[in-house]
């Protein structure tokens, strides 16, 4: 039979091909997460693969260096290898040190450089590919999200690492997906008290704001801190993220009866600002009567060393501070800093608290089934991991322990010595309904498994 | 008016960037005909000649106290820089003054660069389409950021001016405008360098019979070869000048900006914006569109502007240089025939 036979030419050939794969993939748009491979995952050899997806490239390749460094050392430790860190003050825990669930730790890793489809590819290679059961790592809220939309898809358990936008676990939360890093409403919660201490209720602030995920909601939850204690917003100014020369931003400032800046700025543009900000004599600057001041929400020490002498005096808060003087931390510090000479950030902390975290939920649930895992990590109660008495909420998978608000270290000792805890928040100063941010979790998607 | 005054200072200091960069990489257009995509890895040479020039300067000898203890646990190290231990107070001020000093080391460092990147892979790529050069000197410019990050890490590493000019100048009182208009002096200073830089080379190009020959070749290379006078020779040192321009440039703005391996890029796209509103080829073309580009990128900063175009600062640039090519294909001061098909 040919084509002539059955009537038909080129065109009809390409109306009837076209038409068939519509027909075909009408279903799969109607299914949700259809698009995704329905993974599981679950291990049938002696070994357990993670798959650890951190910037190895691009502007925070620094962090994900460190953050890599943490999830190599919790491995380590997962398999009964080296001093054994935080498992030997996590509590409670079941983690024997003989891997999870009887079976060695090994795992893959993936570079996200801070892109959100370059961190969804290397996640999905890591799970299609590698056999992944559990992704975890990343520096930026942005990746975050999209990460946690592609694991819930797939059926994996996501677990977070730098994040601090309040969308992660507000608006864009998933059912597959964790966080232990603190969010931008409880920066403003631990700041707002320290603020009002340090500067009195009667200021005007003038906020420039990275325009993405990350930056709207520190504004909001910065400016919503502020005025509550009374103080002014004079003006808020989104900029570019990347800007680099942000004296165009800052000079306007100067003249607008202002006297505090905060700059909802991370990563570079953080140290850009910063550094810039201190150029233009801000600090030195006296208005309406008082001393001009500058706050930096969200602190890292990695990103801090950038703005060199700049970040003296300036407060901010933080998800954990290698300084912290509890058995956890040391612990931490102690593993770390034998292993690779130098103290870990509160990137490497999260994701080395992370890890740990996933094992023992798989040990108390006695499976890899996403399903098992998320319901032992559902209002799960912990301690020694360096933040206190600690509870991942169930109703929207974040992590609730105390805050750090730090300063800037005036005479640092070393290179490391950057920032000065000034108060450690109380977790129920921090807390709030999760009903504000909106959002549904979902229920958790099991795979295949 | 403060406001304003402050936001013609910013564009003034940027458009000095803009102008040092894109002056270099006209030159090399000029010249060579080389549309050259690795100019912004020259910056950031440059940049990173002032970082290694600061931690030559800053080496440490490390000595163990074993009567205490790091925090995890290992002998704690007391660093002290060389130039403090031998040299006193001089030693910690050629620290202070280490931007400068590596202003000096910057001009035969990036000479050697250019000359060394002209010989050895641009002119292999003469005679070959645009598209050609783009593609290899874009390769070049992420090589040598991987390279650099390899060995100086992603973050940026912060530079300080010298001690005196590390505020800012009351530049209000100066000019009657009152004393809460300040302005940083290292932006001061960078402006006056900029010009300063531009002025030199369109000397070096104006009055030395050097550069007489070279712009004697930008417009007929074939006459000029025919007198007998190698004007290869001569356009790839101009290539090297081009070069230690933009290390000049990348240099001085270490203090500004603390630098990092992808600095180059950041102002690449910009720098040829800039070169092709001013016309492909034209030094002043691109000085003139630096500074012009410069001013108009920070009032549209401003907030009153902003507010009645919102996001306006984002796409000014882009704007102009559409509006200018469709206007005039060759740019502001280009020759006529370049770039207008």
């Amino acid at each position: 039979m040919s084509f002539k036979e059955i009537n038909i030419n080129r065109r009809r050939l390409l109306q009837v091909g076209a038409a068939a794969g519509a027909g075909l993939a009408a279903p799969m748009h109607f299914m949700p997460g259809a698009h995704a491979a329905n993974s599981c995952n679950l291990p049938t050899g002696d070994t357990v693969t993670l798959g650890f997806n951190v910037p190895q490239t691009g502007p925070y390749a620094d962090e994900g260096a460190d953050e890599l460094r943490a999830y190599k050392l919790a491995v380590q430790h997962l398999n009964g290898e080296g001093d054994g860190g935080m498992l030997n003050t996590f509590k409670p825990s079941v983690l024997k040190g003989n891997g999870i669930l009887g079976k060695k730790v090994a795992y893959v890793t993936g570079d996200t450089q801070t892109k959100s489809d370059a961190a969804r590819a290397s996640a999905k290679r890591m799970i299609e590919k590698d056999g992944a059961i559990m992704i975890t790592g990343g520096s930026s809220s942005g990746v975050a999200i999209a990460v946690q939309g592609l694991c819930q898809e797939a059926g994996i358990i996501f677990m977070a690492g730098l994040t601090h936008s309040n969308d992660t676990t507000g608006k864009d939360k998933r059912a597959n997906g964790f966080r232990h890093f603190f969010n931008a409403y409880m920066s403003g919660a631990a700041l707002g008290p320290v603020l009002e201490k340090e500067y009195g209720k009667q200021r005007r602030a003038y906020h420039l704001t990275a325009d993405y995920t990350w930056g709207w909601t520190q504004e909001e939850s910065m400016k919503n801190t502020t005025e509550a204690l009374g103080w002014e917003t004079v003006k808020t100014v989104k900029t570019p993220v990347g800007a680099g020369d942000f004296s165009q931003y800052i000079t306007p400032v100067l003249n607008s009866g202002a006297d505090v800046l905060i700059l909802n700025h991370y990563g570079k543009d953080m140290i850009n600002s910063l550094t810039q900000a201190v150029q233009f004599g801000l600090r030195d600057k006296e208005v309406n009567g008082k001393n001009f001041e500058i706050v930096v929400p969200l602190f890292s020490r990695l990103m801090a060393q950038g703005a060199g002498d700049a970040i003296k005096g300036i407060l901010g808060s933080t998800n954990w501070n290698w300084s912290l003087p509890d058995e956890g931390s040391q612990a931490f510090v102690k593993s770390f800093g034998a292993e690779y000479g130098a103290p870990p950030s509160m990137a490497a902390h999260t994701c080395y608290v992370q890890t740990l975290l996933y094992a023992n939920a798989c040990e108390m649930a006695g499976t890899f089934s996403p399903q098992g895992v998320a319901s032992s990590l559902e209002g799960f109660k912990f301690d020694g991991m360096g933040n206190g008495p600690t509870e991942y909420r169930a109703s929207d998978h974040q992590c609730f322990k105390d805050v750090l608000v730090v300063r800037g270290n005036e005479n640092p000792t070393s290179p490391y010595d950057l920032l000065e805890v000034v108060e450690v928040t109380p977790r129920s100063q921090v807390e709030y309904d999760p009903s504000i941010f909106g959002g549904e979790l979902g229920p958790v998607n099991n795979g295949n498994c | 008016m403060d406001a304003i005054f402050l936001q013609i200072l910013n564009g003034l200091d940027k458009g000095g960037a803009y102008a040092l960069i894109a002056l270099g990489l006209t030159l090399a257009f000029g010249t060579l005909g080389v549309v050259n995509f690795a100019h912004g890895a020259l910056f950031m040479l440059g940049a990173f000649c002032a970082v290694i020039v600061n931690k030559l300067l800053s080496l440490e000898h490390v000595t163990i106290d074993p009567t205490k203890l790091s925090p995890w646990g290992t002998p704690l190290e007391i660093r002290s820089s060389y130039l403090e231990t031998y040299f006193g107070d001089f030693g910690l001020v050629l620290i202070d003054y280490s931007v400068p000093i590596a202003i000096i080391l910057t001009i035969p460092i990036m000479l050697i660069v250019g000359v060394v990147m002209e010989r050895g892979l641009i002119r292999h790529f003469y005679n070959r389409p645009h598209a050609d050069q783009i593609l290899v000197t874009f390769g070049l410019a992420i090589v040598l950021q991987e390279i650099v990050k390899h060995y100086f890490g992603a973050n940026p590493i912060p530079q300080t001016a010298p001690e005196i000019v590390s505020g800012s100048a009351d530049i209000g009182s100066w000019i009657g405008l009152g004393a809460g208009v300040v302005y940083p002096w290292w932006r001061l200073v960078y402006f006056c360098f900029s010009g300063l830089v531009i002025f030199g080379v369109f000397a070096f190009l104006k009055f030395t019979t050097f550069g007489m020959v070279v712009r004697a070749g930008m417009h007929d290379r074939q006459t000029v070869a025919l007198l007998g006078i190698n004007i290869e020779k001569r356009f790839t040192i101009v290539f090297g000048l081009a070069a230690v321009v933009a290390g000049l440039a990348g240099a001085m703005y270490t203090p500004i900006l603390p630098p990092d391996y992808h600095i180059g890029m950041d102002f690449l796209v910009l720098s040829f914006v800039v070169v092709v509103v001013g016309g492909m080829g034209s030094l002043g073309g691109a000085v003139a569109a630096g500074f012009l580009l410069g001013l108009l990128q920070s009032f549209a900063s401003m907030n009153e502007i902003k507010s009645i175009i919102p996001g306006i600062d984002q796409i000014i640039i882009y704007l102009v240089a559409v509006i200018i090519l469709l206007a005039r294909p060759r740019g502001l001061m280009g020759r006529a025939g370049v770039m207008e098909d």
